[in-house]
């Protein structure tokens, strides 16, 4: 198969232990475009692929629209929409806006999170080149795999395939795009 | 770090105990990732449920069917059915409403609360809690709503720009209550979803049938267990519960403030909001042991969700109960030490009015019956801690029954006092909720899998988490 129909070379490994070393080798190795799966969090993994999350920004630019914004609502509203005088209680009473301001700050904060978190991961996303690998089911289950995809600049078919090889895995496999 | 040649494949714990006798590991047996896949995964994924299930299920639609038909009636005729009345317009709905919420925080301290606080043994209940905390939030949110008196228009209670030209009165707890609760059910959501995703793509790659690929394959969005998805993922489950843990106390905070802002004695009180707090987590626990001890049997996890879980839970269930039962005590010396003749009255009223079975039976099944727990033999027998477990799901019912009702039906003038009866309508539509709450339930455990099965399987794979100090 020729670099063009392939989506990357992907390797499998038993243990989560091996996967971990073999990203840290292959980011030593100078490979960036890749991708480790397990079918849990490994500590460290992501670190040692080099990805980073601007997330948490995110959610906080999130939280201060939610924070801002509902104080704003309840401002705008007894004070220039619908200003009503109760028993002569001054109209900008700050403390009773707090309870919603904080309820949409959080509200707006954890929206934030959760489609951010989809959002920048590409999901939903039914199909995936990776999906035509069928071990690649065994991902979620109880196995690790690690994918050096072909738009890597310094991706080989016959020499990264070589330097997987050289990491000890189960086996490798082209996984087409 | 395992040893490089000791692969988590076959990894096994020898059986270390802690100090009070229980096993020390929170997975019991010789645990594989494929073991752990099996044993939660198959629940959902085989063709036949235990009779249990069934019997169960039945039931609970039964109930089900109860409520549809109390709630039918109820907008046909109105209020007007309930026992509701003017002093006591606060019948039924608030105490049902109160109860559920209360419920519901249990989940979240054991998801979020938990999380934080690095307590591995919440893996095996949090799903599970989490789906309870959203069910009862359900039904919570469902009794306001039915007690509006015309439903139809619930919408009016939001801000919206409507032809009215108005807006809701943002100095109302009333109207913080809807903010709080409805952040408190979609975050509840959003955190329970997001812990289920990974799960769900291991329910697509292990289904068997193609229905089963479908469903699930349509549920997991296409997550592929990437490093980046999961850095992703872990950020926004932190971050989600380090935002729920401050909701958590805020929404039962304000909705004893629907009660505390008022001028009624036995509700104008600074301490109602923590004493609801505790109450409410006290009253989750329980309520996560009623469900839990059944369905561990039912459908044999014990290996997964131990008697250590369960001691655990009864600690927490202790501690708070305690924190109630003081709450009683400084409710009862204020209103002494206070001197004012309304407070005095609202307390010798509480405890020999006509209500005053109430109070004490509160005192016996949410103060007396829960000291059991201080006893580790009962702590670690499961029909015992289900006794009292189901001992605390009455008394707190009991509890907010006292608060809404006797403090209501007799307050300042006595020529406006008045008696509360409640209808068989009051009791179709409490336990017509219980069997809402129920049938999703059931529905959840046929149709999910009800423990992270990804979190068990970080347990499996790094055995020192999984160990207890």
């Amino acid at each position: 198969m020729n670099t063009e129909n392939l989506f990357g070379l992907a390797a499998e490994f038993e243990t989560h232990d091996e996967l971990l070393r073999a990203a840290e080798k292959a980011h030593m190795q100078g490979y960036r475009r890749m991708d480790g799966f397990a079918p849990f969090p490994v500590e460290g993994l992501p670190e040692a692929l080099g990805k980073r999350t601007r997330l948490p920004l995110l959610v906080l630019i999130g939280g201060i629209i939610g924070g801002v914004g509902a104080y704003y609502m309840q401002w705008y509203a007894n004070l220039i929409s619908y200003p009503i005088n109760i028993g002569g209680r001054p109209m900008h009473s700050w403390p009773s806006f707090v309870p919603i301001t904080f309820e949409l700050t959080v509200l707006c904060a954890g929206l934030t999170a959760f489609f951010g978190s989809l959002v920048l991961s590409g999901l939903p996303r039914p199909y995936h080149p990776l999906f035509n690998l069928p071990e690649f089911e065994r991902a979620s289950q109880d196995r690790f795999f690690l994918c050096i995809e072909s738009h890597d600049p310094i991706f080989d078919a016959k020499k990264t395939r070589e330097f997987l090889r050289s990491l000890n895995p189960l086996h490798v496999a082209e996984v087409p795009k | 770090m395992n040893a490089p040649d000791q692969s988590p494949l076959t990894s096994h714990f020898s059986q270390p105990t802690s100090p009070l006798g229980y096993p020390a590991n929170l997975l019991a047996g010789k645990q594989t990732f494929e073991s752990v896949n099996e044993t939660i995964g198959s629940i959902v994924l085989q063709d036949r449920q235990p009779r249990a299930w069934w019997i169960g299920f039945i039931f609970a639609f039964a109930l089900l069917m109860m409520f549809f038909l109390a709630v039918s009636w109820l907008l046909i005729r109105g209020v007007g059915i309930w026992g509701i009345n003017i002093p006591v317009a606060w019948g039924f709905a608030i105490v049902n409403f109160v109860w559920w919420i209360g419920i519901a925080h249990a989940g979240t301290f054991i998801s979020a609360i938990l999380l934080l606080l690095f307590q591995p043994w919440r893996s095996a209940i949090n799903r599970f809690s989490e789906a309870m905390t959203l069910f009862a939030i359900a039904c919570a949110g469902l009794f306001p709503l039915l007690h509006l008196g015309r439903p139809w228009v619930f919408y009016w209670i939001l801000p919206y720009p409507d032809t009215m030209g108005m807006w809701p009165q943002f100095r109302s707890p009333l109207v913080w209550d809807v903010f709080a609760v409805g952040t408190y059910f979609t975050v509840s959501l959003l955190f329970w979803f997001l812990g289920l995703l990974p799960d769900l793509s291991t329910m697509r790659d292990r289904a068997g049938k193609n229905w089963q690929k479908k469903f699930y394959g349509v549920l997991a969005l296409g997550w592929r267990n990437s490093a980046a998805h999961w850095q992703r993922h872990q950020m926004a489950y932190l971050i989600l519960a380090g935002l729920a843990t401050p909701l958590v106390l805020s929404v039962h905070s304000v909705v004893s403030l629907d009660f505390a802002v008022a001028q009624l004695p036995g509700w104008h009180s600074t301490m109602f909001p923590p004493y609801f707090v505790a109450g409410a987590i006290y009253s989750g626990f329980a309520m996560v042991l009623t469900i839990v001890i059944p369905v561990r049997k039912i459908y044999h996890l014990q290996n997964l969700i131990t008697l250590r879980h369960l001691n655990n839970m009864a600690n927490v269930m202790l501690a708070t109960g305690l924190i109630v039962a003081y709450g009683y005590f400084i409710e009862a010396f204020m209103s002494w030490y206070s001197g004012d003749i309304f407070d005095e009255y609202m307390m010798t009223n509480r405890t020999f009015g006509p209500y005053g079975w109430v109070f004490w039976a509160l005192m016996f099944f949410n103060v007396l019956v829960p000291q059991a727990l201080w006893s580790a033999r009962i702590r670690r027998n499961t029909v015992a801690l289900f006794i009292v477990a189901l001992s605390i799901n009455l008394g707190m019912w009991l509890e907010r029954f006292v608060i809404v009702i006797t403090s209501l039906h007799r307050d300042f003038v006595p020529s406006a006092w008045g008696m509360f009866f409640p209808t068989i309508w009051d009791w179709a539509t409490l336990f017509g909720s219980v069997g809402l709450f129920l049938t999703l339930l059931f529905l959840f455990i046929r149709f999910l899998p009800m423990i992270s099965i990804s979190e068990s399987r970080e347990l499996v794979a790094e055995p020192q988490k999984a160990t207890t100090t």
